[in-house]
């Protein structure tokens, strides 16, 4: 039988000479051009990494390609980021341009560094998940088809960070994006009372519910479940599998906008709703990509030189942000969870728009 | 020609950006299960729903996760996906690779699944998609003997991750890849043996830039810090200003707490410690001119998640400096009372940062041995609803 617990390859095994001689001990590194870093170590000596974009999704046949590049210009050396990119490492200057050519003739794009769109962070979706409220690849890509230009150049104001999740889940963790696609369910799950009782623990069930919406019947042995009450999180159906609650006509994407991680400048940030639905309309959703693509054109004409996309709608308030943007607010952005109070205007100061 | 099966999916082809259906066919030419996904992916497209039953549990000997069981709703269109279960393989730290050890992986995977993955997870693993049951456990004793583990599932520690680190970045002030590397190794059993209320994340990054988003995606934040000065080049902050960086707008202006002031005419750049908050603006700006204070360590946090159950957090400050050298056994100890504590008290599906709310941060503060510090709070409390533990209160004498 196989070992266990042996834990991942030791990562010192995997780093090209140049990095085991200079770790801990790099100097400084400059951006030369969009998708190419170079970083100076201590004694002098320079590390080279072209940056390329990927579908996340891939084939072992793609990561033999990729491996064939790598030892082809990088002694067999890369690693990847935690936004879906490649990274090739070489110390050989010459290789740098046959390198990039040979990327761009496969068609990889060669950017995601400094004031860029980089690889939009994702979940599974429709081909590998069980809660989609939305398919992920085919959103990813469809908006990074409408953007790819963003991420070969280094136009915008400032990072922005757009990621996808499927369903409130998050796996993707999208709630600190500048940009955020968020699939969500708008109909309460319907209980399959011929399963519930074999299939799920009904007290767990209940609890699982953040706002008190299930209630146990004793008649069925089922579960009730309150229409007023339940906001769609799927909470229920992660712990019953028998609470479906997908449904192809209501499903669909909502946006937000101007969350951050970093603590460069401000604190991180959460991302707050900007559009709070958008119709599945596969397989190129183009509701969704143009309200990405207006968002983040908005930002990139009216926000100044550094400023993230949560920083530029600080400054100039969100009663500016949708009027410049055009996307109407309802009550869908009025805050009603226990969340609510902290965001409601507690000044007569604000601006007309 | 024949007519395609695919016809939806087939738009994803066209475009700039590179194509996971041309991935996907790629797979499909090679294995019918694969070219089963593709088509359930196409049926998902025209009914514009997912077809994939709630997992089942599945797994591999010794273990209670790792494995992401999952069944088609519709075996009989597509039996090459009726049972297509994911494998998370730990990833090496930071993500770096050998193109041997890649073929290794796409070699094992070519022979026991789908052909099909994800480079990476949103938790940071290598995601071997798709595979029957029949076929797990050789998969795992494959990757075993090439050097690989699975990572974490389910209610369990889930595969901590690391930024890039001292091996490629002069921010890290902490060596987030060898403690990332030294807690995923010393918490092996948490790991791969889900025993928790719910899942529980780690994520390490070298300084405030946090490109592992530790502070919104994980239970337990580590964030590599510094004390003392920033230590001032000005001879290359006066090339970053002859070369067109406009010190005063781009730096200091942008400065938080305006603990900088530029001198335009004498160009030389000041700056006043004891207020900087190091938020990694100015650093970010002239990497070359500005270097962190030379006492190095971690900003500790806790509490970050999405927001299922009770609401999305970011994780909050709990142990303002500590610094980490290894064995780390200071910084592993607190994990582990901080795990004992949140396994006692919290109830089924509650993160530890829920936890903490419901209970109070002075119950956790005191339960865990923390010194209460203004650094935890943005403001002390606006209301008088002051709670005062019994010992502080004087009995009534009789």
């Amino acid at each position: 039988m196989a070992k266990t617990d042996i834990g991942p390859p030791n990562y010192k095994n995997f780093m090209p000479p140049v990095i085991q001689k200079n770790y801990g001990k790099w100097q400084y590194h400059e951006i030369l051009q969009p998708g190419l870093l170079k970083h100076v170590g201590e004694t002098g000596e320079e590390l080279y990494t072209v940056r390329a974009g990927s579908p996340r999704l891939m084939s072992t046949d793609h990561i033999r390609e990729i491996c064939e590049i790598a030892e082809k210009y990088c002694d067999g050396y890369l690693r990847f980021t935690s936004r879906h990119n490649i990274e090739f490492l070489l110390t050989d200057k010459s290789k740098i341009e046959p390198l990039i050519a040979e990327l761009k003739s496969k068609k990889y794009p060669v950017g995601g560094t400094g004031h860029c769109v980089t690889n939009i962070v994702h979940t599974q979706g429709w081909v590998h998940c069980h809660t989609p409220a939305t398919d992920a690849s085919g959103p990813v890509k469809a908006v990074m088809d409408e953007l790819h230009e963003y991420f070969s150049t280094m136009t915008m104001p400032s990072q922005v960070r757009i990621a996808l999740a499927c369903c409130l889940n998050m796996c993707g963790a999208v709630h600190c994006s500048d940009i955020a696609i968020l699939g969500i369910h708008r109909t309460v799950p319907k209980p399959d009372h011929s399963r519930v009782p074999n299939v799920c623990e009904i007290p767990t069930t209940v609890a699982s519910c953040p706002t008190g919406a299930i209630r146990p019947d004793p008649k069925t042995k089922s579960v009730t479940i309150n229409e007023e009450k339940c906001m769609y999180c799927g909470n229920c159906y992660t712990v019953c599998p028998a609470l479906p609650l997908a449904d192809p006509e209501n499903d669909g994407i909502s946006i937000w906008v101007g969350g951050k991680v970093s603590n460069a400048r401000s604190a991180p940030m959460f991302s707050k709703l900007a559009i709070p639905f958008l119709p599945n309309n596969p397989p190129r959703w183009p509701e969704t990509v143009a309200a990405v693509k207006n968002i983040l054109e908005t930002y990139a004409k009216h926000a100044r030189k550094h400023e993230r996309m949560g920083e530029w709608i600080n400054r100039i308030s969100w009663e500016r942000f949708f009027r410049l943007t055009g996307i109407e607010f309802t009550d869908k952005h009025i805050d009603d969870f226990t969340t609510a109070p902290e965001t409601y205007r507690t000044t007569t100061q604000f601006k007309w728009g | 020609m024949a007519e395609s099966e695919t016809p939806l999916l087939d738009e994803l082809e066209k475009g700039e950006w590179p194509s996971f259906v041309k991935d996907m066919k790629q797979a499909a030419e090679k294995k019918p299960m694969a070219k089963d996904l593709l088509r359930q992916l196409e049926l998902s497209y025209k009914e514009k729903i997912g077809h994939w039953k709630h997992g089942g549990i599945v797994g591999v000997k010794g273990y209670g996760g790792g494995v992401i069981g999952r069944y088609s709703d519709r075996p009989d269109l597509f039996p090459g996906v009726a049972h297509f279960h994911t494998m998370r393989v730990n990833h090496p730290t930071g993500w770096f690779y050998t193109t041997k050890a890649l073929r290794t992986l796409c070699d094992i995977w070519d022979k026991h699944g789908s052909g099909l993955t994800n480079m990476h997870g949103s938790t940071g693993d290598i995601i071997l998609l798709g595979t029957s049951t029949d076929h797990l456990q050789s998969c795992f004793d494959d990757l075993s003997d090439a050097g690989f583990d699975l990572g974490g599932s389910g209610s369990a520690l889930r595969t901590p991750s690391a930024c890039v680190g001292p091996a490629r970045c002069e921010w890290a002030c902490i060596d987030s890849l060898n403690i990332c590397y030294d807690i995923t190794m010393s918490f092996q059993d948490q790991l791969h043996r889900p025993m928790f209320p719910y899942k529980f994340k780690i994520k390490v990054s070298g300084c405030a830039n946090d490109c592992v988003a530790s502070i919104a995606r994980s239970d337990f934040s580590i964030i590599g810090t510094w004390k003392g000065k920033i230590q001032i080049d000005q001879k290359e902050v006066q090339a970053y200003a002859a070369s067109g960086l406009d010190v005063q707008a781009e730096v200091t202006d942008l400065c938080p707490t305006k603990c900088m002031t530029w001198d335009e005419k004498a160009k030389t750049l000041a700056i006043e410690d004891a207020d900087c908050t190091r938020c990694m603006h100015c650093i970010n700006m002239m990497p070359k001119a500005l270097r962190q204070g030379k006492e190095k360590g971690a900003t500790l946090l806790i509490g970050g998640k999405a927001p299922i159950v009770q609401g999305a957090l970011l994780s909050t400050v709990i142990v303002p400096f500590m610094k980490l050298e290894p064995p780390y056994q200071e910084l592993k100890d607190l994990i582990l009372k901080i795990l004992d504590w949140w396994d006692e008290h919290g109830k089924m599906r509650e993160r530890v940062g829920e936890l903490i709310n419901r209970v109070g941060m002075r119950t956790f503060l005191k339960d865990i041995g923390l010194k209460p510090a203004p650094q935890m709070v943005k403001n002390p409390r606006t209301n008088p609803y002051v709670f005062f533990w019994p010992e502080e209160i004087k009995k009534e004498v009789k």
